[in-house]
């Protein structure tokens, strides 16, 4: 377990900005207690003090998860977001879909979100722009990244993908042992 | 009328010599302090006229300037002239300022082994002479270096001494012994380099060849005997099976785990700063506007191809879909057939045509 160099911060923030943008300071400079982020096995863990001096005791080959996972950086040094960050994405997105209680099933089972399954989108959203999915009862479903803008969204076709997935919560029962 | 003119000529030619005057000699309370040599004047004199002058003593600063260099420029003409090469020039005396050091004074080194040596003994260093009678040669030569006086690598005759091998090469014997104390000089000099800049030498500790050494210690010598060459072990043969080295590369070094908060906490933020500061402000009004614009103008162009390709190929039934159709689909399953067929009916192109779309979709993530 170590933190993470000048490089690989820099690599994550720009990951988690396209989602949050300037609200990740406040995930850095947090007033109720001092959280940071350690990079374990090649995941990040995003933990706060009093649990990393506890995991600190445990023997690195034992440790399995601490805190919270926000993704791990893959062989190339790029990162990938999991699906356990967006208890942190959620409240800070600054980009949201709505989509319909039909097309809810059909997302959390992994696949793209179509026009004809898309409630609402925040105006202004550009093309590729990182977004997070809520139900039409705001519970956040997970997140992906919008393949039309928002003026695009109201011309194209039905059957058109709206929103690529990347995430969604059916992760943690498909993914289950992939995930800590 | 021409008097008067003569007269006013006359009254102005005394007026501008007298300007002219007046701007050569300029009047000083204190006399201004000269260091010619570094075309320096020091004016004391207290600045009451700028401190008048108000919010921009432009004007002031510029007569004061003014009225300085004219004083050093008089100065100037006062020193002795020379010719050089069509140019009348001053010579100017030595500088009398003295300027204070670029560099810091050099810190005081430590001394040198032998240094040590002989101050412990009091040894003093002996005035000798540079040049030292030869006798072989019959000249004065250098006591020590390029042709000296006693060089016993130069000898021409050589007696075998006594006790030594009547085979063996005296005179290869003494260049050998040459080399050695060459050698062994410029590591005193090394050592004492790094004495004196406190830095480690890269030890030969394990590499001299003991009967008894481990696999390991053999391993390490057998590297650094290998990039002990000049270009750094590049071009070294291998054994044939055997493999690089792994890991000789530097070790990376991480922060502590539990290391200052604070000074991370600064840092990542410090870090979102730079991040957001590059980031180009997207006017998000502008940009869709101008995208709504430019889909305007497509299906413009698109509505104007499609009423000439009406008017000049005269009517053709199906639309523009039942065209559009043909390229994908003919770019998917055609391995069987030559291109000839073509699948018919609107809803297999369709078909076909959202296929494609979704390929293109998953190809963008």
């Amino acid at each position: 377990m170590r933190p993470l160099t000048e490089e690989e911060t820099r690599v994550m923030f720009e990951k988690i900005a396209k989602y949050i943008g300037e609200n990740l300071q406040l995930l850095v400079d947090r007033p109720d207690g001092t959280y940071c982020f350690r990079l374990h096995n090649d995941r990040v863990y995003y933990v706060s003090e009093k649990i990393l001096k506890l995991g600190a005791n445990i023997s690195g080959d034992k440790l399995v998860s601490l805190g919270t996972c926000f993704g791990k950086f893959t062989k190339t040094h790029k990162f990938r977001l999991h699906i356990t960050a967006l208890d942190y994405l959620a409240p800070y997105a600054k980009y949201k879909v709505w989509i319909k209680p039909g097309a809810e099933q059909s997302f959390l089972y992994g696949n793209h979100v179509l026009k004809s399954g898309l409630g609402r989108i925040t105006e202004n959203t550009s093309q590729y722009q990182g977004v997070v999915v809520y139900s039409m009862a705001d519970i956040p479903l997970g997140f992906g990244v919008a393949a039309k803008s928002t003026q695009d969204c109201r011309k194209v076709d039905p059957m058109a993908i709206v929103v690529f997935h990347q995430a969604d919560i059916g992760e943690y029962v498909r993914h289950e042992e992939t995930l800590t | 009328m021409e008097g008067q003119s003569v007269e006013e000529l006359l009254a102005k030619a005394e007026q501008d010599e007298a300007e002219k005057l007046q701007r050569i000699t300029v009047h000083k309370e204190l006399e201004l302090e000269f260091d010619l040599g570094n075309l320096l004047a020091s004016d004391r004199n207290p600045p009451t006229v700028l401190r008048q002058a108000g919010p921009t003593p432009e004007a002031e600063l510029r007569a004061l300037a003014r009225d300085n260099t004219q004083l050093l420029i008089n100065q100037l003409w006062q020193l002795p002239t020379e010719r050089v090469e069509e140019a009348l020039v001053a010579r100017l005396p030595e500088a009398t300022t003295r300027l204070p050091r670029e560099k810091p004074l050099p810190r005081p080194r430590p001394l040198t082994r032998w240094q040590q040596f002989a101050r412990l003994k009091g040894i003093r260093p002996k005035k000798k002479t540079n040049l030292v009678w030869d006798e072989v040669s019959g000249q004065w030569r250098r006591r020590w270096g390029y042709k000296r006086a006693r060089d016993d690598t130069k000898e021409w005759l050589i007696e075998v001494p006594s006790g030594a091998d009547p085979l063996e090469d005296q005179f290869a014997k003494r260049i050998q012994a040459k080399k050695e104390r060459v050698a062994k000089n410029e590591l005193n000099r090394l050592r004492n380099l790094a004495r004196a800049h406190k830095m480690q030498l890269p030890s030969a500790a394990g590499m001299h060849p003991t009967g008894h050494q481990s696999k390991e210690e053999l391993g390490r010598a057998m590297q650094v005997a290998k990039i002990s060459t000049a270009s750094v072990g590049r071009f070294q043969e291998r054994l044939p099976k055997e493999k690089a080295p792994r890991g000789s590369g530097k070790k990376r070094k991480f922060q502590p785990l539990f290391g200052d908060f604070a000074a991370e906490k600064k840092n990542q933020l410090e870090l979102l700063r730079v991040m957001n500061s590059k980031k180009p402000q997207l006017d998000v009004t502008r940009a869709t506007n101008k995208q709504m614009r430019e889909e305007d103008q497509e299906e413009a162009a698109k509505r104007r191809k499609m009423s000439q390709k009406g008017k000049k190929k005269g009517n053709r039934p199906g639309p523009g879909g039942k065209r559009k159709g043909g390229p994908p689909s003919q770019k998917g399953k055609r391995k069987g057939s030559l291109g000839g067929k073509k699948p018919s009916g609107l809803p297999g192109l369709g078909g076909k045509r959202k296929g494609g779309q979704h390929q293109g979709g998953k190809r963008r993530k």
